[in-house]
């Protein structure tokens, strides 16, 4: 018995999307207000869904707490009331949501090792969102 | 093919145990779950079903036959229970919100005859969900 489990998280950082392969013409143009050079934040929510049998014994995919304990310090130690523009991830990719998700996917991947990553899911905005499944997709 | 999703809420109690671990072994794996005079959850229950529009209602279900399914085989056996003492599926399985999906994917699958049924996503917390596609 195969079952995804989704588990959901806040994190609040600003951002900036710029990128310096273009003029400020064109930055201004493709970014919009996105653009301006103080930059401005977002409260991200954060989904990431893990997938796996469900385990006789524990009737669990996975330990919550193994999870929650990972991403606490993975991901929202290192987001959390950031500016994402200052990471080093973000010095050649510009932070947009999508490239935070593959960030935050990657991550993940990396150190997770109790399921399968499904997906990673970053809500923006209430209007927005954006998912990440691996260059494979699902 | 359509998809229709009908979502349903229960309110219930539970905790986690298992004889086969030691107190300690329990008290590790499931934290403050553990407590045997339980807790409770608000639960919201989405069910997806799919299966191509009828062309004369226009229907992919008949909404009134599965809100009726799902509170006969659910929400009557879930709602406002303590799910370890009161329903038959976790005497010897632990109610993780995991057993839930699959308990109730179980007894929906055979009273379903309009539509397939597609998934079961069972949400523990707003912050926690689980789906079970019947794999």
């Amino acid at each position: 018995m195969k079952a995804h489990l989704t588990r959901r998280y806040m994190f609040s950082a600003s951002h900036r999307l710029h990128s310096d392969e273009m003029s400020e013409q064109e930055n201004r143009a493709i970014y919009g207000k996105c653009n301006n050079p103080y930059g401005h934040g977002h409260n991200y929510m954060l989904e990431v869904t893990v997938s796996g049998p469900v385990d006789d014994e524990t009737g669990m995919v996975c330990n919550l707490a193994d999870l929650d304990a990972l991403v606490h310090r993975e991901i929202l130690e290192r987001y959390d009331h950031q500016n994402l523009n200052l990471r080093p991830e973000f010095q050649k990719n510009v932070p947009t949501t999508e490239n935070l998700c593959i960030a935050i996917y990657d991550i993940v991947k990396r150190d997770f090792h109790h399921a399968h990553l499904d997906k990673v899911r970053i809500e923006e905005t209430m209007m927005n969102s954006f998912e990440y499944s691996g260059e494979d997709g699902r | 093919m359509v998809y229709l999703t009908r979502k349903a809420e229960f309110a219930a109690s539970h905790y986690y145990h298992s004889p086969k671990f030691t107190a300690e072994e329990n008290a590790r794996i499931f934290g403050k779950c553990n407590n045997p005079n339980g807790h409770g959850h608000n639960y919201t229950l989405e069910v997806t079903v799919k299966g191509d529009v009828d062309p004369r209602s226009g229907f992919v279900v008949d909404l009134k036959q599965l809100k009726d399914v799902m509170s006969r085989e659910v929400l009557d056996a879930f709602d406002h229970r303590f799910l370890n003492k009161e329903v038959p599926e976790f005497f010897a399985r632990i109610p993780t919100t995991e057993n839930l999906a699959i308990a109730i994917w179980q007894r929906l699958v055979p009273k379903l005859n309009a539509a397939q049924l597609h998934r079961v996503r069972v949400y523990e917390t707003p912050d926690l969900f689980v789906d079970f596609y019947g794999e």
